[in-house]
């Protein structure tokens, strides 16, 4: 088992004739991802990469049976391409697009409220269910397939963390990305990964900014039976500066890592201070 | 970004938010040809993209003579220029002051917030409002958050007019107060999302002794994201407000920001610049700056990252910290050699570079002077001892 995305998933590109929408539809098919096309409006009928291009969704959906799309487009049409993915109820959305305005992300997931599509992202590296299927932008060499579940709101952080739980290797690895409102959080993946029994143990990285990690140490602290480590990024970050992401700025005296980290110690979460700990205190839980 | 309070109430004005009579002023002179035009007695503000002006004797007010109120009398004009003249010299938390805003008294009875933002947590936005108005409002949330009404806003219908009623009615007991406020916080939801606001505020929102409403204060922050749609932006920016190089950094495809500390560091990626800064802290170092070369790194923005860290006299190291993915480490280790050729780069340099091309890069790298590490940690304890060693 793993979570999100498995060998049933059938994927779509959205904005595969683009240079990096072409080079990852390249990169996921050789991982192994079943990519069963991609769409570019206008430019249906095309292939890329030995795959059929599509004009929409709908389209694409219709001729092969997709159920996930990834999306490479520029942050201005990122929007309505996930507005496409939702109405044709496809079971995942992952956005990789950054720069996506904070009031279009509302906008998408209160209309997805209710509907089938969970949505991954924006700005973020996507989701590796390593052996299984890579639906994002990691490198494919620092992952394996095994027992520990990662979900952070970093991309590269992500790759070092993961990397430093080889020895187990993990079930999924989920990048929910670094703006302030993102389609899957903490807790979606925590609960998922809190009932999928090929994970035997849970890393947590979270970063300044918001209180999603303070909610999600509440949720470790009354649903999780699993052994759960986390990481905070940003103890030195100064206050009022975002830091890269979007979402990573400490307001009006909320957001900072101490607190975070206090909630974590609360909740019984490990608590992690450098990505080289974690390989040593997973073998003491595992 | 951030905008001048002049700025934000153009904007409100503009949507029809009643704000004082009121004009920017670049000189002394200027502003006393303002005063003149108003009548004293007159406010005089600095117009600066950063809190406690008050505090920092940034806002003044010129008393008309004894019983001359609205009166232009000309020997107080001279007060106004030199009240203009002190404030407009001022630097405010390091921040130079270019423009005063010149507004007529008003006759206050009562004080309130209101500001509108998005809730992480809910994903929706939040009207924000308290009878508290005109402190900080960040202190009236710890101290007392009862005091902060809060009420969500569905996206699809907007801010309904029963919900502003009802703020209103809560904040002030009167009808005609409430019915102001209710119209003042729907024309501030109509610009935060019209013009993508990150944040909107007013505060201090005022009551008259005639029972109106007057924003007497005003804060708006875009969202960044959003710029595309926004070409105005670029017109409305002060960029006397930012740092010099964070935005020559920006305009490289670089984020950059500059801390107190001597450890430079070069990282791609926010959440790992963030942990590889947090490590240095932790052995001892003081980081010298947060810089994320982003995602796709050519040689070029290497020698322009290593350009911007070296332009800080307290940086006695460097360390560059590369998970590659979509970044290659062969670019990186390119990008390092040109930058040592063009700049002759006198602090120590660690490398780790680590992922996509990694065994390129320690070709390329081999003979140089830079010092490698395999993992972050190793790097980061090079890095703090070749800076000086542990504080």
């Amino acid at each position: 088992m793993s979570i999100f995305v498995d060998k049933n998933t059938r994927l779509i590109v959205q904005g595969i004739t683009g240079r990096d929408g072409a080079f990852h539809a390249k990169a996921m098919k050789e991982y192994g991802t079943n990519v069963v096309g991609g769409v570019t409006p206008g430019k249906g009928g095309q292939q890329v990469e030995g795959l059929p291009v599509f004009d929409s969704v709908e389209d694409a959906v219709e001729k092969t049976g997709a159920n996930a799309s990834i999306i490479f487009v520029p942050a201005s049409f990122a929007t309505d391409a996930m507005y496409e993915c939702i109405a044709s109820d496809l079971d995942l959305v992952v956005c990789i697009s950054e720069g996506v305005p904070t009031m279009d992300m509302v906008k998408v997931l209160d209309y997805a409220k209710g509907r089938k599509t969970r949505v991954l992202g924006p700005n973020c590296p996507g989701v590796i269910s390593p052996g299984k299927a890579k639906v994002g932008i990691m490198p494919a060499a620092s992952f394996k397939p095994g027992c520990v579940g990662v979900v952070s709101r970093s991309g590269t952080l992500t790759y070092e963390v993961a990397s430093q739980t080889s020895e187990f290797g993990q079930s999924t690895v989920v990048g929910i990305g670094g703006d302030p409102v993102i389609g899957t959080n903490f807790i979606d993946c925590l609960e998922r990964f809190n009932a999928d029994p090929e994970t035997k143990a849970i890393v947590l990285v979270g970063e300044i900014g918001g209180t999603d990690e303070e909610r999600a140490a509440e949720w470790v602290k009354a649903n999780c039976r699993k052994p759960v480590l986390g990481f905070i990024a940003g103890q030195t970050a100064p206050p009022g500066k975002r830091m890269g992401h979007a979402g990573a700025i400490i307001s009006g005296g909320s957001g900072t890592a101490p607190e975070k980290v206090k909630a974590f110690e609360a909740a019984g979460i490990t608590v992690v201070y450098e990505p080289d700990e974690i390989g040593p205190k997973l073998r003491a839980k595992l | 970004m951030k905008i001048h309070e002049y700025q934000a109430k153009e904007m409100f004005a503009a949507y029809g938010i009643p704000v004082p009579r009121e004009r920017v002023a670049s000189t002394p002179a200027e502003a006393a040809a303002l005063a003149r035009e108003l009548g004293l007695p007159v406010v005089i503000k600095a117009q600066v993209l950063v809190g406690g002006r008050g505090k920092a004797g940034g806002v003044k007010r010129v008393n008309a003579p004894a019983g001359g109120a609205g009166s232009s009398d000309e020997s107080r004009m001279s007060s106004v220029e030199e009240v203009a003249a002190n404030i407009l010299g001022m630097d405010i938390k390091g921040l130079k002051v270019n423009k005063v805003l010149v507004s007529e008294c008003v006759d206050i009875k009562g004080e309130a917030y209101v500001g509108i933002t998005v809730d992480r947590a809910t994903r929706a936005p939040v009207l924000m409002a308290s009878s508290a108005g005109g402190v900080e409002i960040e202190e009236v949330a710890k101290a007392t958050p009862e005091k902060i009404l809060k009420t969500a806003i569905d996206p699809a219908a907007g801010l309904l007019s029963f919900q502003a009623r009802n703020v209103g009615t809560a904040l002030y007991g009167d009808a005609k107060p409430a019915r102001g406020f209710a119209g003042i916080a729907q024309k501030l939801y109509r610009i935060f999302v019209e013009k993508d606001c990150s944040l909107i505020e007013i505060n201090p929102l005022v009551k008259l002794g005639s029972g109106s409403l007057l924003a007497l204060d005003a804060k708006i922050n875009f969202d960044d994201n959003a710029d595309f749609r926004h070409k105005e932006w670029k017109e409305m920016r002060d960029l006397s407000a930012e740092e010099p190089t964070e935005v020559e950094a920006k305009a490289a495809g670089l984020t950059y920001i500059k801390l107190a500390g001597n450890v430079g560091c070069v990282v791609n990626g926010a959440g790992l610049a963030m942990a590889t800064m947090d490590l240095i802290k932790r052995y001892g170092g003081e980081p010298a700056n947060f810089l994320d070369v982003g995602g796709s790194s050519s040689p070029e923005k290497m020698v322009t990252a290593m350009r911007i860290i070296l332009s800080d006299p307290n940086v006695k190291a460097i360390l560059i910290n590369i998970f590659g993915g979509i970044t290659r480490c062969d670019d990186i280790a390119n990008g390092l050699l040109a930058a040592q050729k063009m700049a002759d780069i006198k602090v120590p340099l660690v490398a780790r570079l680590t992922g996509t091309n990694a065994e390129k890069a320690r070709e390329i790298l081999k003979g140089s002077p830079v010092t490698s590490a395999e993992t972050m940690g190793d790097a980061v304890k090079k890095a703090v001892a070749l800076a000086g060693g542990a504080k």
